[in-house]
């Protein structure tokens, strides 16, 4: 009786589902067409800059100053077309627009207006927001706030000598939405290699009877478990590249042929997949109903794939959420791509997460082999 | 020495026992079947002597290795066709036996050959490029056992390899099972629920029910323990059973001529007899006499399925597949 481990038969493991693999295109097309879909519909989805917005005008001055205000009202309307104006009678009538949703904000300048501006009495202008919407109401308020600093400009500089300037050094150029989600389409691609191939394969092969025609032979628990994760890491290596590769063509990826990148690239998908599929395989190890994989496929998603940083950055996560994305393998895979599709790192932008990323591996391995079942 | 020897070995699952107290042993080349019907216990015990399962309690050793202590000594001297149709669909029937192979550790230089020959050794040669997908169950059949033989083993365990399969099919497959046993002196151990199958095939029989060894022996002698060489069976048209008048008219059988054993089952009357032809004889002057109208009267000679019977108090359920009868209602008409 030998002890050790016969490499001989963790190939025939991997031969095994490698040829099942190749034989059937589903599973490559299932975990390319999903995140290629995601990456373009969530890139230009979220990437744009928000525009025509409707905003109503409350004008009860009709004096000098607010036809100065109207003015640059008008020229934002035809220049950067944040948001067009239409001219309401009465705030009450505006109000109503805006809770019916008609329009997404109210500028109110008061009877006074020009008054207190000539007097230098305070003059206010009344900003009201729809609020519901984050992303809309951030850029309308941001617009607005610039037009009141332009409006008060000639003001401050002639009343301070000299204004605090705060310049702000972009250390790369500006990164397009699309670029940014890039490396959440791979790592999700990834994911779903192991999903379908390491967690449905797996348990519908076992319900189908197929594992005991194996446990009759004298492979050995290991065996098995390496066998069939070298697959499973083999195939998320193979979808995570072609992600990558067309990926990065759609998102616009500059010098993505770089034969050092590329072998970086590399060394990222093959840890990422290795950790990917050892977590499936641990979550799997004990399942025999074939509907347990398909059931939770969307938790395990929503729960690797959100908290990981690839569509948010973590520094906006409560703790509980920071604590899952310590603990998640998608993070570090995420980190390391971000960091060499947007910024060409070197090797010093990757080891820790490829440390990491191995480190998942042989732990959740190890488990894995610990707890699977020779018998049935 | 003994292929397998099994001593008291018993499975519980909860407080089910699905094996109890099985022993039995089976000599080197021989053909030896598990008999049972559903639910008998046969998988049960085909995966505790495989090693798939652990034994409750009780011991075993195949091929001389113990199935406890010694599992991979007991995979490596046995092939094992289980039940269920286990090889991969999505691979071609070459493929299949060539990673067993791999997984049995047999010599890279003799795999290809082996694999030819074992595929030719069971007429799937022309089709050993194609996905098993593709076959029939005769065919996935017919290849199961070529990958359970690919590291030459001494003994083979096959569970119910003809189930589901036509009548030509399943032939093929029992004289693929001999020529094998002929040819490599092979020790077989098969499960069936078919009482033909058992016959024609195996050496010896052991009847199994509810988990319990019920009768061990070989098929002739097994039909002879039974009293009675021939049995009898008949019904009648005019006669409602569970009456009175049919309970007289079971007791005035009993008296029959030659009569060993009178049973009755929906309807039927089951007469085991020492000489079928003076029994049915003289079953058909009484029924004329009280006016009873006989519908259907057969003769036939014991088989395994009135061993079964015997045994266990009960017909097996397929009872359909130990082929046809005699009629000689007419006869007597
Ligand atoms: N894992 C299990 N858990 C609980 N009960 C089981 C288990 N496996 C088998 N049994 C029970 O043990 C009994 C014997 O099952 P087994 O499969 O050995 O019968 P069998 O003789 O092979 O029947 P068949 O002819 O239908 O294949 C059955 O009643 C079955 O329900
Ligand atoms: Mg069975």
């Amino acid at each position: 009786m030998d002890i050790g481990i016969n490499l001989e038969r963790i190939g025939a493991i991997l031969e095994r589902d490698m040829r099942k693999f190749f034989r059937s295109p589903a599973l490559m097309v299932s975990s390319m067409v999903f995140p290629l879909m995601q990456l373009i519909v969530l890139g230009y989805a979220f990437g744009g800059k928000i525009k025509n917005i409707h905003v109503a005008l409350v004008d009860e001055d009709r004096g000098a100053e607010s036809r100065t205000l109207r003015e640059n009202l008008k020229s934002i309307e035809a220049g950067p077309k944040t948001f067009y104006v239409s001219d309401y009678s009465s705030v009450p009538d505006a109000v109503t627009d805006l809770r019916a949703g008609f329009v997404r904000a109210v500028i109110h300048i008061p009877h006074d207006y020009s008054r207190r501006v000539l007097q230098h009495d305070r003059p206010r202008i009344a900003f009201i927001e729809d609020n519901t919407d984050n992303f809309v109401t951030s850029q309308l308020y941001e617009r607005v706030q610039q037009l009141a600093a332009s409006l008060n400009a000639p003001l401050i500089a002639g009343r301070l000598p000299a204004a605090i300037d705060m310049q702000v050094v972009e250390v790369y150029p500006y990164i397009e939405y699309i670029k940014y989600l890039l490396s959440g389409s791979i790592a999700m691609s990834i994911f779903i290699v192991a999903m379908i191939g390491g967690g449905i394969v797996f348990i519908d092969d076992k319900a189908r009877g197929l594992h005991e025609g194996y446990l009759v032979t004298p492979i050995r628990k290991a065996e098995l478990v390496l066998g069939l994760n070298l697959a499973g890491a083999l195939k998320g290596v193979m979808a995570g590249l072609t992600i990558t590769l067309i990926g990065g063509l759609i998102a616009g990826i500059d010098r993505l042929w770089e034969p050092l990148r590329l072998f970086y690239l590399l060394l990222v998908l093959s840890a990422a997949s290795l950790a990917m599929i050892s977590f499936m395989f641990l979550v799997m190890v004990r399942v025999t109903d074939p509907l347990v994989p398909r059931a939770i496929f969307g938790v395990l998603n929503t729960l690797l794939f959100f908290p990981s940083g690839a569509i948010y950055p973590s520094e906006g996560f409560p703790v509980w959420l920071k604590w899952i994305s310590v603990v998640d393998p998608f993070t570090y895979a995420v980190h390391a791509l971000k960091n060499l599709l947007l910024k060409n790192t070197g090797f010093e932008g990757i080891y820790f997460d490829v440390f990491v990323l191995l480190g998942f591996s042989v732990l959740l391995m190890s488990a894995c082999i610990a707890l699977f079942q020779r018998q049935i | 020495m003994n292929a397998i020897e099994v001593h008291k070995l018993t499975k519980r699952f909860g407080d089910f026992t699905a094996v109890n107290e099985v022993s039995f042993t089976v000599a080197e080349g021989e053909i030896f079947g598990l008999l049972g019907p559903n639910g008998a216990g046969k998988t049960t015990l085909i995966r505790m002597l495989t090693t798939l399962t652990p034994p409750t309690s009780g011991a075993a050793r195949v091929g001389g290795h113990d199935i406890v202590h010694d599992a991979d000594g007991v995979r490596h001297a046995i092939g094992v066709i289980p039940q269920a149709l286990t090889s991969d669909p999505e691979l071609t029937a070459r493929e299949n036996v060539l990673i067993h192979a791999k997984l049995y550790g047999v010599e890279k230089s003799r795999r290809a050959s082996l694999t030819t020959e074992l595929l030719a050794a069971v007429d799937l040669e022309s089709f050993s490029n194609q996905l098993v997908r593709t076959f029939s169950g005769g065919m996935r059949r017919r290849l199961e056992i070529a990958r359970g033989l690919v590291h030459s083993p001494r003994i083979l365990f096959l569970d119910e390899p003809t189930t589901g399969l036509d009548p030509v099919s399943r032939t093929n497959v029992w004289e693929m099972i001999d020529r094998l046993q002929k040819r490599s002196g092979l020790t077989i151990l098969l499960t069936t629920h078919y009482m033909d199958e058992a016959d024609k095939l195996c050496e010896r029989i052991a009847i199994v029910d509810h988990g319990k060894l019920v009768a061990l022996d070989t098929p002739a002698r097994l039909k002879d323990s039974i009293p009675g060489a021939d049995v009898v069976e008949a019904e009648f048209a005019n006669l409602p059973s569970g009456t009175p008048a049919w309970r007289e008219w079971l007791e005035q059988l009993r008296q029959l001529p030659q009569a060993a054993q009178v049973s009755e089952q929906d309807g039927s009357v089951h007469i085991t007899s020492h000489s079928g032809p003076e029994t049915v004889a003289a079953l058909m002057d009484r029924a004329r006499a009280r006016g009873i109208s006989v519908k259907r009267v057969t003769v036939q000679g014991t088989t395994l399925d009135d061993v079964f019977l015997h045994y266990t108090g009960r017909q097996l359920r397929d009872a359909l597949q130990a082929g046809p009868r005699l009629d000689v209602t007419h006869l007597y008409k």
